[in-house]
């Protein structure tokens, strides 16, 4: 079996009906989510719409800075999710640099890494493969590295005394927030665990879906999946330990100090 | 020895002091006049400016955790980071005559940390701060949670450390034990010291 079926925009407006489903539901029940369905409706449109655009426009120029460019702007965006995803974030441009850093980071280089030794595109920077790739490896790591951000600034504050306790029986930074910083870790890894987990008995991942739809052979299909599932782990794992790393020193100071008052919302600010 | 110099932070100071080897240094104030906050600085736990130096270390020159082991700060509401309390003691046997001393039984190392009454967890806390052998010791309220009994058991540990050469830097709120244990009493009203009391 190859090629597929095309999609006209007349399609797309039956499907988008479902959503008046949903709006009606909203209605009957109260829920008062209308207006929010309809924006995200329409962002989503919108931004995919765009996406489709600037993908089409990369794939003709497959010039590296574009690249480049384009997986910067997206770790740039994780970066903002990251951030709104905390309850309790890291004052100032420590909150919002530190995911993204971690991100852009963590996803080039899983991402160049499968590039030049697995897939192997000519040229490899093939947006074609770079940019989707990039992606799916940002989305997933993206939602470790924010359980993980936030899992860590909230046990810091609710856990104050106990680690304080720690830190005045002689131990370090490192060592007084480190049961608490192992907790955000596996905060971080179990998203990644469960899907890995559930995977193709649950669910069927919607990139081979998606391959599949497109006319690939279900076997190709499910090697391209298990390429991506393997390097979303590194790359959730790569990111996760360094964005939680990167908040524990944020979160204590050269004198060994738990450091509260670097955390959005503390209530006994200095 | 513990010898405190210009210590700063804000709503602190700048404060000096300086306990002698053995000697017992209370401090009386009303609630929010900056005793806790005394102890947290010159622990070093929270940002300040000024000199301290204990047992001949100056601070400025000592790796925090080191500094915190020479001087034992013991908070009036101590921090449990298990559920047993047994995790908490790095050094179990060596903390057995300590808990005795303490008028608790050996049998208490495996308890759950949620089962100890608010007193019982006070002197865990302080056997698990002495059992380090600190040089200078900094107890915010140590007998508040406790009956007569155990507050005089703990009295008779801290009187011990003090013969041994221990300073002390006693924050208490009663005035008769700051009578029984410090040969001189400061007193501190809005971060700052003030004049009154014993010499």
């Amino acid at each position: 079996m190859t090629g597929y079926i095309e999609l006209s925009y007349l399609d797309l407006v039956l499907a988008a009906l479902l959503l008046l489903f949903n709006a009606v539901l909203s209605l009957v029940f109260g829920l008062q989510l209308e207006k929010r369905l309809l924006i995200a409706a329409l962002r989503m449109t919108v931004q995919l719409f765009l996406i489709g655009l600037v993908l089409k426009a990369l794939f003709s120029v497959a010039s590296p800075w574009l690249v480049g460019l384009t997986a910067l702007v997206m770790a740039l965006f994780a970066g903002r999710e990251i951030l709104a995803r905390q309850q309790r974030r890291l004052a100032g441009w420590w909150g919002y640099g530190l995911g993204a850093s971690t991100m852009l980071l963590a996803g080039t280089v899983v991402t160049v890494l499968a590039l030049t030794t697995q897939l192997r595109p000519e040229p490899w920077y093939e947006p074609r493969y770079a940019i989707p790739l990039f992606g799916m490896i940002l989305g997933n790591a993206m939602t470790g590295i924010s359980l993980a951000l936030n899992g860590l600034s909230a046990l810091a504050a609710r856990e104050r005394s106990a680690i304080e306790a720690r830190l005045l029986l002689g131990a370090t930074r490192w060592g007084a927030l480190q049961p608490f910083a192992r907790q955000a870790l596996r905060d971080g890894f179990t998203p990644m665990l469960n899907s890995m987990a559930a995977a193709g008995v649950v669910f069927l991942p919607g990139m081979m879906t998606g391959q599949i739809l497109a006319g690939v052979e279900p076997a190709q299909a499910v090697k391209y999946q298990l390429l991506v599932m393997f390097l979303i782990a590194g790359a959730t794992g790569l990111g996760v330990l360094l964005a939680v790393l990167g908040s524990v020193w944020r979160l204590t100071d050269h004198r060994h100090r738990l450091r509260l008052d670097r955390l959005t919302g503390d209530l006994d600010a200095a | 020895m513990l010898c405190v110099e210009g210590l700063q932070r804000p709503g602190l100071g700048p404060i000096s002091l300086h306990i002698d080897d053995g000697e017992c240094l209370a401090l009386m104030g009303p609630s929010g006049a900056g005793k806790t906050l005394l102890l947290r600085a010159i622990a070093d736990l929270d940002p300040n400016t000024g000199r301290a130096a204990a047992a001949g270390q100056a601070r400025a020159d000592t790796p925090a955790p080191d500094w915190r082991r020479l001087v034992a700060y013991l908070p009036a509401e101590p921090g449990w980071w298990a559920d047993g309390v047994a995790e908490h003691f790095a050094d179990r046997p060596a903390a057995l005559p300590l808990l005795a001393a303490l008028g608790l039984d050996a049998g208490c190392l495996e308890w759950a940390v949620a089962r100890a009454s608010t007193g019982e967890r006070q002197r865990l806390a302080l056997a698990r701060g002495l059992a380090g052998d600190p040089a200078v010791l900094l107890l915010d309220e140590p007998t508040a949670a406790l009956d007569p009994d155990a507050a005089v058991a703990v009295e008779e540990l801290i009187r011990q450390r003090q013969q041994a050469g221990v300073s002390v830097l006693l924050v208490t709120h009663r005035a008769e034990q700051a009578e029984r244990l410090a040969s001189r009493t400061l007193h501190i009203r809005a971060g700052r010291l003030v004049e009154g009391g014993g010499s």
